[in-house]
């Protein structure tokens, strides 16, 4: 569990000076002014002008920020949904800026979830007041928590501003004596504060794992009748308290609102997923959980699964979006610091997968959806920031349409941690080695560059399987495998991203089995690009009834693709739903 | 009153941007900006924004030669291109890109059209104006021979 030291950092004596300031705006111009002018307030300001990357950054440095502005109108996403990710994922205040102050945009952004809204042209005195969105929302953290900062903050804002120049307001390591803070829930001692004399102020982190538990008490009780109350009840975690649940469940309705309102074809999703024969439910959600407490075995105790799929994510990333094709999956994981095992996974682990996997066959029409979404979304806006933001939505949508035992924002990071872990097992893994490794990187790097371009059209088979050869230059196994295997795709209607992802995955099962089998760790490479970047190619395995059969082979392929949405086969033929879910989710 | 009779000269131009109602307080905000660690700040700002927008212009100017008019697509434009010269507190040529959108907003081709040519020669003259106060030229990119015709000034 990540631990966040609030103020507790070169910056708490001086707050609000050293507040870290993610300023997020497609206008150069404007961010140029907003970074002179944070500046001027002794803000530590990072910039940048397209929404994705912003959610990179918040990605991989999941504690790296205070407070996020943003720009409404940005080419690559809409402000609020960036907004939305935000406080989902990162659960930071975020401002929202427009030159277009008109009530019903202002109204929206509220709704969103933003703490303010400002006019453009903005003021350097309107920025200087930013710091107390950041200090509100410590407060309300650190009433969950047992810290002495939220008291001592407290009163100190009571008795005026100038105390912050006393230097040991919020996060001061010196701090007064621990008063424990009274509250009737059990604070979660291991987790935050080990030192209780430290002002270390912990951030509940909704990992894979309580979020699951979470969405499972939420649907034990009934969406309707759902309350903070009865859902911490239910999830006996005795660390947690009603505030936290109840500001999680606030933001889990808003998108689920959302969700809700963009698409009524999602019902059919709904009809569809209670399609699923149960045992074929209960078996993946199994499956899953076995998978899951694999990898969360696995998983050092102090790192969060957050930050695991970060540093993932932001090698990943840095892979993809370098085009640096030096690193394996493994190697990330190898330079995490120690979440991820390097060990090699006893047959038990990959069996579990392999269990996982199979009945999370189901979760490869997911696929279909994603690819569909990302396909669609990607020809309407530009490529490289609508991948990850729309698989989440997508994720999200379908995961709160029924597949109960997914974690809505978590399962992202759920799959991400899954997908990292496997990939790091399995690329140590004794019979695996080398080629999975080398099977990894191609999975990852095609994937991810074939599936940025392929985000304007519809590719063609061959096109799909010339993407991989141009972008992995580095890798001639990889244009290899790619070759043969690019024609067989798809019928799909996103078959640009399900062609690069069923070539990946076909490319990974003749490597595993010397022509049948994909790699795990290529797969899970694979899927873990798509996971991180936010890709739901990975998920365009399942697309196709064969395809899914043939990855029946066990330890094939990483059942933390099936942690997403758990499809039946069946749902591989309505990709027209898919889209127009995509087109409702993304209008 | 300035000794210097440059300066002096500098300072009866800068309230005349201000009076003749050129600019507005933003501008003030950057130069409140200007420090000794970016003692170019408005200039640097200026010439970011000429050189920006010239882009803007240049969607304008591309979609109004398409008819007909995507109302939304040149209302989208013209919101960015507001929100741009915001910044610099550019009062009249923002002043013309609010006509603009309203014109788009009621469908309104001609008007669009006018305003438009008004919003451009407002811009232009504000460059001059601002150049002859920085005596730089303010370099700006990605204009395409008609726009930079049109713009002459």
């Amino acid at each position: 569990m990540v631990v966040e030291s609030g103020f507790s950092s070169p910056r708490n004596d001086a707050f609000p000076a050293g507040l870290r300031v993610l300023v997020v705006d497609d206008d150069p111009t404007w961010l140029k002014i907003l970074e002179k002018m944070l500046k001027k307030c002794s803000y530590e300001v990072t910039t940048c002008c397209l929404a994705r990357e912003a959610l990179n950054l918040l990605r991989e440095r999941k504690d790296g920020y205070d407070i996020v502005i943003s720009d409404v109108n940005m080419p690559d996403m809409n402000g609020f949904k960036l907004l939305e990710h935000v406080g989902l994922e990162m659960d930071l205040p975020v401002i929202m800026m427009s030159v277009d102050g008109e009530t019903s945009r202002v109204m929206k952004g509220v709704q969103h979830g933003a703490c303010d809204y400002l006019l453009k042209p903005i003021r350097m005195k309107e920025l200087r007041n930013i710091w107390q969105h950041v200090f509100r929302k410590k407060i309300h953290e650190v009433r969950d928590i047992e810290s002495l900062e939220g008291i001592e903050s407290i009163q100190i804002t009571r008795t005026g501003s100038d105390l912050f120049d006393d230097g040991h307001l919020v996060g001061g390591e010196d701090t007064t004596s621990v008063r424990k803070r009274k509250d009737a829930e059990n604070k979660h001692d291991d987790k935050d504060l080990s030192d209780p004399s430290s002002t270390k102020k912990a951030r509940v982190v909704w990992t894979v794992d309580l979020h699951q538990k979470f969405v499972k008490a939420v649907n034990q009780i009934g969406f309707d009748k759902v309350g903070p109350k009865k859902i911490l009840d239910l999830m006996n975690v005795p660390w947690l308290t009603r505030e936290n649940v109840a500001s999680h469940l606030q933001k889990y309705r808003l998108y689920l609102s959302r969700l809700q309102k963009e698409s009524d074809s999602k019902n059919s999703f709904i009809g569809m997923k209670h399609s699923d024969p149960p045992s074929k439910d209960s078996a993946a959600s199994f499956g899953l959980h076995n998978s899951m407490n694999v990898i969360q075995d696995d998983v050092s105790n102090d790192t969060s699964c957050f930050s695991v799929n970060n540093l993932l994510a932001q090698n990943v990333d840095l892979k993809g979006h370098e085009g640096n094709r030096k690193g394996t999956t493994s190697v990330p994981v190898s330079e995490h610091k120690g979440a991820l095992p390097v060990d090699i996974p006893d047959p038990h682990a990959a069996k579990s997968l392999e269990i996982s996997f199979d009945h999370s066959l189901g979760s490869v029409d997911s696929g279909i959806n994603f690819a569909s979404f990302n396909s669609t979304n990607a020809a309407q806006n530009s490529w490289s920031e609508i991948p990850e933001i729309q698989f989440k939505q997508e994720c999200e949508s379908l995961l709160e349409n029924g597949f109960n035992q997914l974690p809505l924002p978590g399962s992202q990071h759920h799959m991400r941690t899954e997908y990292l872990q496997p990939a790091a097992s399995i690329s140590s893994g004794p019979s695996i080695t080398e080629k999975v490794a080398s099977s990894s990187r191609i999975g990852v790097k095609p994937l991810y560059d074939g599936y940025r371009r392929n985000h304007v059209k519809h590719l063609s088979p061959t096109e799909a399987v010339e993407l991989f050869p141009v972008q992995s230059k580095n890798q001639t196994l990889n244009n290899q495998v790619f070759e043969p295997i690019s024609v067989t795709t798809s019928s799909m209607k996103c078959q640009d991203v399900s062609l690069n992802c069923l070539t990946d995955l076909e490319f990974g099962q003749r490597n595993l089995n010397g022509g049948v089998g994909i790699p795990l760790a290529s797969l899970t490479g694979d899927l873990q690009v798509c996971w991180l970047q936010g890709d739901c190619y990975a998920m365009n395995f399942g697309p196709q009834d064969f395809e899914c059969t043939e990855y029946n082979d066990p330890a094939e392929i990483p059942f933390h693709l099936y942690d997403a949405p758990r499809f039946d086969h069946e749902h591989l033929s309505d990709s027209t739903e898919y889209s127009a879910i995509d087109q409702g989710l993304f209008a | 009153m300035e000794r210097n009779p440059m300066r002096r000269q500098l300072a009866v131009m800068r309230q005349s941007l201000f009076d003749q109602g050129y600019l507005d307080e933003q501008f003030v905000q950057l130069e409140e900006l200007q420090d000794d660690a970016n003692p170019n700040f408005v200039e640097e700002v200026v010439t970011l924004y000429y050189r920006d927008s010239a882009r803007l212009i240049l969607n304008v100017e591309q979609a109004l030669e398409r008819k007909p008019f995507d109302f939304n697509k040149l209302d989208g434009y013209m919101h960015q291109f507001k929100g741009s010269s915001s910044s610099i507190g550019a009062k009249k040529v923002k002043a013309e890109s609010t006509l603009f959108r309203e014109y788009c907003k009621s469908g309104n081709g001609e008007g669009c059209m006018r305003t438009f040519q008004q919003l451009k020669k407002e811009y232009a003259t504000l460059r001059k104006k601002l150049e002859a106060y920085f005596q730089v030229p303010i370099i700006f990119q990605f204009f395409s021979l008609s726009t930079l015709l049109n713009m002459c000034f």
